[in-house]
C-alpha cells in the first residue's frame, strides 16, 4: 500500500529525537484522531534552520512525512521553510493512499507551528505564517467539530 | 531469523489440508447438480447430506436446521432481516450489543432506517453485557435478541446460555453470531436455547466464500435468496457443493479435535499473555481475563499507535491486526475497543493477537522478542511517551 520511500523513511526515520532548548517547538494533531506530530527546530543567527528533529505517534505515513519533511526544511532559512508543503512532502515520498493524504497536512502543520513558536519566542512575524490552528500544547482540550 | 508467524486466525485460517483434499473430488468428478434426477447427482448430493449432519452435530442441531449460505455476513443479514419481517406483527423493537461485528451493527442500522427500534446493549470494561441490562431492555414489542457469542476483536465469551434462557422466557427469538466460536468452544443449541446461529467456514479451517445459518425447527423465517429449491426453498442457488463438503470436513475435525485443541491454545493464549505483561510496562490485556476466546489475545500498548506496530510486525514476518482507525480507514479506532471504555489514544494502541493449534510456544517467543523491541522503538519516537516520562520525573 505504501511506497518504497514511504517504506524506507518510516523503517530508517531520519532526525528522530529531540532538540533541547530549540529555537521553536511545534506540536500538532490530536490523540483521538491517532496522530500526533511534534517538530523542533534549531535556528541560527541568519534564521537559517540549523538542526531539525521529530517525534510522531501515528501510522506508518505519520511517521514517514515527519521524517520527510525534517530533511526538506534541513539547512533552508525560515522563509524558504514556510514553502515546505503538504503537496512537496508527499511528492518527495512518491505519493501516499488516498486516505493517508492528512498525514502530509499534519507536517505542514507541525513546521508552521515550529516556525511559529520561533517568532513569538523572538518577538518577530515572518510574513505568510499564519497562527497554527491545532497545536495542542496550547489547546489540548479542544476539539474539531 | 526471518521466520514467518501468523497470528491473524480470528481474520481467516488456513483451510486444513485434508479440507482441501476432501473438497477436489467435488469439482472434477462428483460435480453433478444436486438437484439433478440422474444417479450421477447422487454423489453431490450425499455430499452435502453427509456435511450438513457433521456441521448439525458439533452444536446438537437437527440436521434439517441448517441452511447453508455464502459466508457468515449472509447468515447475520438473513437472521435478521427475516425476523423483522416475519415477526412485524407482533412488534419492531430490536436488541443487540454495542460490540457486534458490523455484519450485524450495519444490518440493525438498515432495520432502523426500515422503522425498526433497535436497543444497544453497553458492555462492562471486559466486554461484557450485563442480564440485568437485557432484562430492563426487554418491551412487549420485543421480537429478536441477537447477541454475538465471542466477540472476533476482544475474544470474550458471553454468557449465552444465561441470555437463551431469558429470551427463552419472555418468547423472544435468540440469534446469536458464532463467527468466531463455532468450532473454537462447545455450543449447544438446545441447552443455551437458541434460536438461530450464525457461522462461517473459513474460520474454523474451512474454505472461503461459505457458511451457514442454523434455524430451530418452527422459527418462520423466510427466503432471503429467491429462486429454486434449494435448502428447503428457505436459500436459493445451486449449492457450493465442495465449499459445503469442505465445510463439513472442517466441522467434524473441529469436533474431533476440540478438548485437546482448546487446551493447547489456552495453554499458549495464557503464556503469551503473561510474557507481554511481565515484559512491556503500560500496556493493557483487552477483554476478559478467562472467559475469552481459547486462541485470543488482544493488547493495548500506551503511547505508541497500531498501524506502525502492525507494520513493524509484518517486517519480522509476524500477521496480526488491530483496532487502529489507520487500519479501518476512517478516524474513529475500533467501536469494540472505545464501548470497553478505552480513550482513543489508548485504543489507537491496539494489538489482535489470534493462535491456531499449529502456533508454536517457540513462535510465541519469537513474538514476544520482536514486540519488546518494536514498542520500546516506537514509544522512543512517540510525543505522547516523551510528555508522559517527563511529567513522571517532574513529580519525583
Amino acid at each position: 500500500m505504501y511506497s518504497d520511500k514511504v517504506m524506507d523513511h518510516f523503517q530508517n526515520p531520519r532526525n528522530v529525537g529531540e532538540i533541547e532548548n530549540a529555537s521553536g517547538v511545534g506540536t500538532v494533531g490530536n490523540a483521538k484522531c491517532g496522530d500526533i506530530m511534534r517538530i523542533y527546530l534549531d535556528i541560527d543567527e541568519n534564521q537559517i534552520i540549523r538542526d531539525c528533529k521529530f517525534k510522531t505517534f501515528g501510522c506508518g505515513a505519520a511517521v514517514a512525512t515527519s521524517s520527510m519533511a525534517t530533511e526538506l526544511v534541513m539547512g533552508k532559512s525560515i522563509h524558504e521553510a514556510l514553502h515546505v508543503t503538504n503537496k512537496a512532502v508527499m511528492e518527495a515520498l512518491d505519493g501516499l493512499p488516498p486516505v493517508k493524504v492528512h498525514c502530509s497536512l499534519l507536517a505542514e502543520e507541525a513546521i508552521h507551528a515550529a516556525l511559529w513558536d520561533y517568532a513569538e519566542k523572538n518577538g518577530i512575524q515572518i510574513e505568510g505564517l499564519e497562527k497554527p490552528k491545532s497545536d495542542i500544547s496550547e489547546h489540548e482540550e479542544e476539539e474539531d467539530y | 531469523m526471518s521466520r514467518f508467524v501468523y497470528l491473524d486466525n480470528a481474520a481467516t485460517t488456513k483451510t486444513h489440508p485434508e479440507v482441501v483434499e476432501a473438497m477436489l473430488p467435488y469439482f472434477t468428478e462428483k460435480y453433478g447438480n444436486p438437484s439433478a434426477i440422474y444417479d450421477f447427482a447422487s454423489q453431490s448430493r450425499s455430499g452435502v447430506t453427509t456435511a450438513r449432519e457433521q456441521i448439525a452435530s458439533l452444536i446438537g442441531a437437527r440436521t434439517e436446521d441448517i441452511y447453508f449460505t455464502a459466508g457468515g455476513s449472509e447468515a447475520d443479514n438473513w437472521a435478521l432481516k427475516a425476523a423483522v419481517e416475519a415477526y412485524g406483527n407482533k412488534g419492531k423493537h430490536v436488541i443487540t450489543t454495542a460490540i457486534e461485528h458490523h455484519a450485524i451493527l450495519h444490518t440493525a442500522d438498515y432495520l432502523e432506517k426500515q422503522g425498526c427500534e433497535v436497543t444497544y446493549l453497553p458492555v462492562d470494561e471486559y466486554g461484557m453485557i450485563r442480564l440485568s441490562d437485557l432484562e430492563a431492555a426487554i418491551r412487549p414489542d420485543t421480537i429478536l435478541v441477537s447477541v454475538m457469542f465471542a466477540n472476533n476483536e476482544i475474544g470474550t465469551v458471553q454468557p449465552i446460555k444465561e441470555i437463551g434462557a431469558i429470551a427463552k422466557k419472555h418468547g423472544i427469538l435468540f440469534h446469536t453470531d458464532a463467527v468466531q466460536a463455532y468450532g473454537h468452544v462447545p455450543i449447544n443449541v438446545d441447552e443455551m436455547n437458541i434460536d438461530m446461529l450464525s457461522a462461517s467456514g473459513h474460520k474454523f479451517n474451512g474454505p472461503k466464500g461459505i457458511g451457514f445459518l442454523y434455524i430451530r425447527k418452527g422459527v418462520k423465517i423466510r427466503s432471503f435468496v429467491h429462486g429454486g429449491a434449494q435448502e428447503r426453498k428457505r436459500r436459493a442457488g445451486t449449492e457450493n457443493v465442495p465449499g459445503i463438503v469442505g465445510m463439513g470436513k472442517a466441522a467434524q475435525l473441529a469436533k474431533d479435535s476440540l478438548d485437546e485443541r482448546m487446551k493447547y491454545e489456552i495453554g499458549l493464549r495464557d503464556y503469551l499473555i503473561d510474557q507481554v505483561m511481565q515484559k512491556i510496562p503500560f500496556t493493557r490485556l483487552n477483554g476478559h481475563r478467562y472467559d475469552r476466546l481459547p486462541n485470543n489475545v488482544n493488547f493495548s500498548f500506551q503511547f505508541i499507535e497500531g498501524e506502525s506496530l502492525l507494520i513493524m510486525l509484518d517486517m519480522a514476518g509476524i500477521c496480526a491486526s488491530s483496532g487502529s482507525a489507520c487500519t479501518s480507514g476512517s478516524l474513529d479506532p475500533s467501536h469494540v475497543l472505545l464501548a470497553i471504555g478505552l480513550p482513543h489514544e489508548i485504543a489507537h494502541g491496539s494489538l489482535r493477537l489470534t493462535l491456531s493449534e499449529e502456533t508454536t510456544k517457540e513462535d510465541i517467543d519469537y513474538v514476544v522478542e520482536n514486540l519488546v523491541q518494536i514498542v520500546e522503538r516506537l514509544r522512543s519516537m512517540s510525543p505522547l511517551y516523551e510528555d508522559y516520562m517527563k511529567k513522571a520525573t517532574e513529580t519525583k
